[in-house]
């Protein structure tokens, strides 16, 4: 069950709209807020909200770069892998990405922190190579600049 | 390093300085606020034309000024907005796509992190021609920064005035909100975009009827680039004459802003006269070819345009003069690549996009684009035939019978590797491997 305030002011924003569905996403993202990601609960939730069958929400949620329907990480990193990141060495980076994390495309750190993600395309092709993480962008990226915020990342978080 | 074809930019730094509009007031850290927009004549062409334009005549005038559309087309902006008829019913719904998820693109958000206001006006203006009550901007996800700032300067402008109901004492009502994508590359394509606005699985949608007469929730519902709308208070402004007067030759007309990205030193968006010579974006604008790297090609308009070589490195960057030799400008985005990069991987990457984002609802672009995506992952490996590059040619010729524009954009790079660079492929089978990474200069 989400707060009964957020559940307000998402009924508050979906009023706004021409149609509730129209905030299909903006709903879902702030559940995933909530739960992470998309579980069966938020589904439950959302569906209720938007009017909309869990069917139609499925639609969306499996076409979606940025709607998780699985698990995932606090921190989700989509990395470019489009042509231009590619050609400015994607490939080492990745490869530093996976080692440093211990863990392959589409999977989740064993303390939940990361999830590494492949990503289109992210409009940073002056700074490339360039990676997301929690939509927030990382460009110039070398494997120095990558242990550095993977550094921050752990350092701010309480120890478990 | 100077090559033969770079010759003829041998003129003083100065000469290469030309007047920007829309890139004018960048600054390394902020945007233009509102006052400072206001300051820089900003929101007076909106008063202006409400008070003395009826909504026809700002599209004639704009129709006049030869506006473009500059999402990758090139429709004249007019046209565009005369398609809506003049009996269409209300309510009418004006969208700004803002999703430019083009391989190589990224002039929106660097226009956005410039002048926001430029674009909030263009659209209250565009709205007004049309006869709209509410406007979209569809922005993605990897622009989140951005959503919040339009957002923030979207309640600055409703407080001045320029936003709302009957807006400057006009009698026109008008509100604009920002959309976020849940971020896939269809959802730039426009009949897409209005599914995704709405709710819906963004799978394209073939006109008739066209989303101007019956679009959103079945009503007209006009969709632009950001950098076509925010054109049009410029132009408004000054009028057609100077419009033209911007763009470097005949052939086409204001600034374009040009992104260049890969082996070049300076990589940016650059504002230049529209018609500006590739030579003289690459050389002088993104600072020439990196340290070691030689020209060997481009894609002169993103992942779905076709690949440039050196025949064409003079050639004017304009609509016109890009479509007369066979190629497309696109969206401007001009990816530049090296003598040490290998093309079919760089294409094989390509199609791997492709197959990743396409929406799946058509066969030929759900199956066709993996099938060509395999083929070149065996010639790249080193397991590839001869016979796979007649294979290849035809997979591409049935790919143009997908149901939108996305198929043949895909293919568009893989057809010009055919056609410019079949040695480049043959090598690969005969040798059996990757002559690139046999050097080690790939990555």
């Amino acid at each position: 069950m989400i707060a009964a305030d957020l559940k307000e002011k998402l009924r508050k924003e979906i009023r706004k709209a021409e149609t509730p569905r129209e905030k299909a996403v903006d709903v879902m993202v702030e559940l995933q807020k909530v739960y992470g990601w998309m579980t069966d609960e938020a589904m439950g939730e959302a569906s209720e909200l938007l009017g909309m069958t869990l069917t139609e929400l499925e639609e969306l949620t499996t076409f979606y770069n940025f709607i998780f329907r699985e698990p995932v990480g606090k921190y989700v990193i989509h990395v470019c892998d489009s042509v231009v990141c590619w050609m400015n060495g994607y490939q080492a980076l990745l490869d530093h990405l996976k080692d440093r994390l211990g863990i392959e495309m589409g999977e989740t750190t064993s303390d939940n922190l990361f999830t590494l993600l492949p990503d289109c395309c992210i409009g940073y092709c002056d700074r490339a190579p360039a990676m997301l993480i929690n939509r927030r962008v990382q460009g110039n990226l070398t494997p120095e600049k990558i242990d550095t915020i993977i550094d921050q990342i752990r350092a701010g978080e309480p120890k478990s | 390093m100077k090559n033969w074809w770079q010759k003829d930019n041998q003129k003083n730094k100065e000469e290469y300085q030309y007047p920007r509009v829309l890139l004018k007031n960048r600054k390394p850290d902020r945007i233009l606020t509102l006052e400072e927009y206001k300051l820089d004549e900003g929101y007076i062409a909106l008063e202006e034309t409400l008070k003395n334009l009826k909504p026809k005549e700002v599209i004639q005038k704009i129709d006049e000024a030869g506006v473009r559309g500059r999402g990758g087309a090139g429709f004249p902006l007019g046209k565009k907005w005369l398609s809506v008829p003049d009996d269409a019913p209300f309510p009418r719904y004006f969208v700004v796509n803002c999703d430019e998820m083009e391989p190589g693109t990224f002039k929106d958000r660097v226009l956005l992190h410039t002048n926001p206001h430029n674009l909030i006006e263009g659209m209250i203006i565009s709205g007004y021609a049309v006869s709209a009550c509410k406007g979209f901007i569809f922005v993605r996800p990897s622009y989140e920064t951005l959503s919040q700032i339009l957002e923030r300067e979207l309640e600055i402008a409703r407080k001045a005035g320029y936003l709302g109901e009957n807006i400057l004492g006009s009698g026109f009502s008008f509100d604009i909100v920002v959309h976020r994508s849940g971020g896939r590359y269809i959802c730039g394509e426009a009949t897409a975009l209005l599914n995704a606005i709405q709710g819906n699985r963004p799978n394209p949608k073939q006109p008739p009827p066209y989303p101007t007469s019956k679009g959103m929730w079945g009503k007209p519902t006009v969709t632009n680039n950001v950098e076509t709308v925010v054109w049009v208070p410029h132009v408004l402004r000054h009028g057609a004459r100077w419009y033209k007067s911007l763009a470097a030759g005949r052939e086409g007309e204001g600034t374009k802003l040009y992104c260049v990205s890969g082996k070049v030193k300076n990589p940016g968006c650059f504002e230049l006269p529209m018609g500006t010579r590739l030579s003289e974006i690459i050389d002088i604008h993104a600072g020439g070819m990196q340290e070691g790297s030689e020209f060997k090609a481009c894609l002169p308009g993103g992942a779905s345009t076709r690949f440039m070589t050196n025949k064409y490195y003079n050639i004017k960057m304009d609509f016109d003069s890009v479509k007369k030799v066979g190629h497309r400008l696109g969206t401007g985005a001009i990816i530049v690549f090296d003598q040490n990069t290998c093309l079919v991987d760089a294409v094989l990457n390509l199609m791997e996009f492709f197959a990743r984002e396409s929406c799946g609802w058509c066969t030929p672009c759900r199956e066709g684009i993996p099938y060509i995506r395999d083929l070149l992952l065996q010639i790249e490996n080193g397991e590839g035939k001869a016979e796979f590059v007649g294979m290849l040619r035809d997979m591409s010729r049935h790919l143009w019978n997908s149901y939108c524009a996305f198929a043949p954009g895909a293919v568009s790079p893989l057809e010009s590797l055919i056609t410019y660079f079949e040695d480049e492929i043959f090598q690969h089978i005969w040798e059996k491997k990757c002559p690139f990474k046999e050097k080690g200069f790939m990555f």
